[in-house]
């Protein structure tokens, strides 16, 4: 009955909402912000074109699990068929240009897609000129594993054929990138895989920082699960890796070499191409935005969510772009409608796995102040430093749980 | 029917127009409308005077959480309210 009731209000609901003709937009990037918001804006009755370039999306949550030799690769995949059903317009097409002024998207092809408004979730893109030494073919034999796929395969397989008694190096970048937590799950779960399946083997984790998010929580879980297996280098002890060869898998350090059996280079990152092509992107490479709309401060009639754009206090994750995603199409549907865009509060939690049944995570409340996302103050947080081991494993449950429900929420 | 048909077709503008109010419909990320056998609770359904109440205790620190009392506490009660009434429909 509610279904049904949902079902004929979104056949009922275009017409009378919208003064004029139907209001058209256009999503490029079917991540998890984008499919999200395409979602969002057909159930409130605007036409929706989701243009992505690839059939199948690659989830990289719960991706370092399967590095770890944890799960599968299959369960990280999904399609875009509920979408089509629902009565989205998916185009598998790389977007090779916005132009606001015309309104429209221009595809690989030379189609073009007029727009009343356009939103972009293009996620990221690797910055290849960012650390010397890692370029494209360097990333073939030192993977980054941060956009999920074939590169998520690699570094499994790589770990799971390395001789035992080797050295892993993970290179970790500056800020920002995508995930704040992700390379210290990354490491947490490669040092469980080693001490259970390499028990010789070592992990040496060079940051280009000394502050990271769930930092006390981390360290602890290291120091109990992994003290003789995973070495944590801080940018002040010479963490900052200067240089990468994939000749020799070898990285240069302030300080001095590492040879790695196998190497794991996270490197620096921006918004993903298009929001270069569109103009949004500022010098930083990343996209400033009103807080509100997720109006683009460069572009108007673009908005931007997600990992690409400058959130302020609001880490680039997977929640976060769901979430921005719902807030930016109430801020579109209102603004095609002639209505004001109201301030809106967004959340975010992020888990993190330190080993099987073990689940940390950080949460906040954040608000538009001062022309960025702020944190709404007395909110948030991390988990506590002192927990039960029954406290960790219902965190690793709610951990998958919230994987279940939000991909069902994106493509489901 | 006919007469249930027409309730539909006068709801339909208005459920459209209504926006979900502030941090509601990020809510959505964990709490399931859809997924039945979820472990974090599905809310849709749900008396919405006790999930404000739940979301007062979880502000408050009464009431057991992993992780709602760090959420709870970024909402006060009026939004709480507003929050639950739209997230159990
Ligand atoms: C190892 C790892 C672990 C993570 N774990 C978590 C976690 O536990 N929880 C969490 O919340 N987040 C996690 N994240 C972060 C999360 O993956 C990202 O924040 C999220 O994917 C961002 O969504 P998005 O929509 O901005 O970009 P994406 O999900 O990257 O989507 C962008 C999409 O746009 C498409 N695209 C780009 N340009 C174009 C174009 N020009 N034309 C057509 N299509 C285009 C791409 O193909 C892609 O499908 C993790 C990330 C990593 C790397």
């Amino acid at each position: 009955m509610k279904a049904t009731r949902r079902a004929l209000a979104a056949l009922l609901l275009p017409a009378p909402v919208f003064a004029q003709a139907r209001p058209r937009v256009v999503v490029v990037g079917g991540g998890f912000g984008g499919a999200t918001a395409a979602r969002s804006l057909h159930r409130a009755g605007i036409a929706t074109t989701l243009v992505e370039a690839s059939a199948t999306y690659t989830a990289c949550p719960f991706s370092n699990a399967v590095i770890a030799g944890l799960r599968g690769m299959a369960a990280q995949r999904f399609g875009y068929d509920a979408l089509r059903a629902e009565g989205i317009t998916v185009v598998h097409q790389r977007a090779t240009g916005v132009d606001a002024t015309a309104r429209r998207v221009t595809l690989v092809d030379g189609t073009t897609l007029p727009f009343d408004r356009a939103l972009l979730s293009p996620g990221i893109e690797i910055r290849f000129d960012g650390l010397p030494g890692y370029d494209e073919a360097a990333a073939e034999v030192m993977p980054h594993a941060w956009q999920a796929g074939p590169q998520t395969e690699l570094l499994a397989a790589q770990l799971r054929d390395m001789p035992d008694g080797g050295t892993v190096v993970m290179v970790v970048p500056p800020n920002p990138y995508r995930c704040p937590p992700g390379p210290y799950e990354r490491a947490s779960l490669i040092a469980h895989f080693l001490k259970s399946r390499k028990p010789r083997s070592k992990l040496l984790v060079l940051d280009a920082k000394d502050v990271f998010s769930k930092q006390r929580l981390f360290e602890a879980a290291w120091a109990s699960l992994y003290p003789d297996t995973l070495e944590y280098v801080p940018l002040a002890m010479g963490g900052r890796v200067t240089e990468v060869d994939p000749k020799s898998r070898r990285v240069t350090t302030d300080f001095g070499t590492q040879d790695g059996a196998v190497v794991n280079v996270i490197p620096p990152q921006r918004a993903g191409a298009i929001a270069q092509l569109a103009g949004v992107a500022d010098r930083s490479g990343w996209c400033p935005v009103d807080p509100a709309s997720f109006e683009s401060r460069l572009v108007p009639g673009v908005h931007v969510i997600g990992d690409a754009i400058i959130a302020g206090a609001m880490p680039k994750s997977a929640f976060a772009a769901n979430a921005q995603a719902r807030v930016a199409a109430a801020a579109m549907v209102a603004l095609l409608a002639g209505r004001a865009v109201q301030a809106p509060k967004l959340l975010n939690t992020c888990y993190s796995l330190v080993a099987p049944e073990y689940g940390i995570s950080v949460a906040g409340v954040y608000q538009p102040a001062n022309g960025l996302l702020t944190d709404v103050s007395g909110a948030g947080g991390t988990s506590p430093l002192e927990a039960p081991a029954g406290v960790r494993a219902a965190e690793a449950r709610y951990a998958e749980d919230w994987f279940a429900t939000i991909t069902a929420d994106v493509f489901g | 029917m006919r007469a249930f048909a027409l309730a539909l077709l006068m709801a339909a503008p208005a459920f459209a127009a209504e926006e979900a109010p502030p941090g509601a419909s990020t809510c959505l990320g964990c709490h399931s409308p859809v997924r039945a056998d979820a472990a974090i609770p599905p809310l849709r359904g749900r008396d919405a005077a006790a999930v404000a109440a739940a979301m007062r205790e979880f502000r408050e620190g009464t009431r057991p959480a992993t992780l709602m009392d760090r959420l709870a506490r970024g909402f006060t009660e009026e939004e709480s309210q507003a929050i639950a009434a739209w997230i159990v429909r």
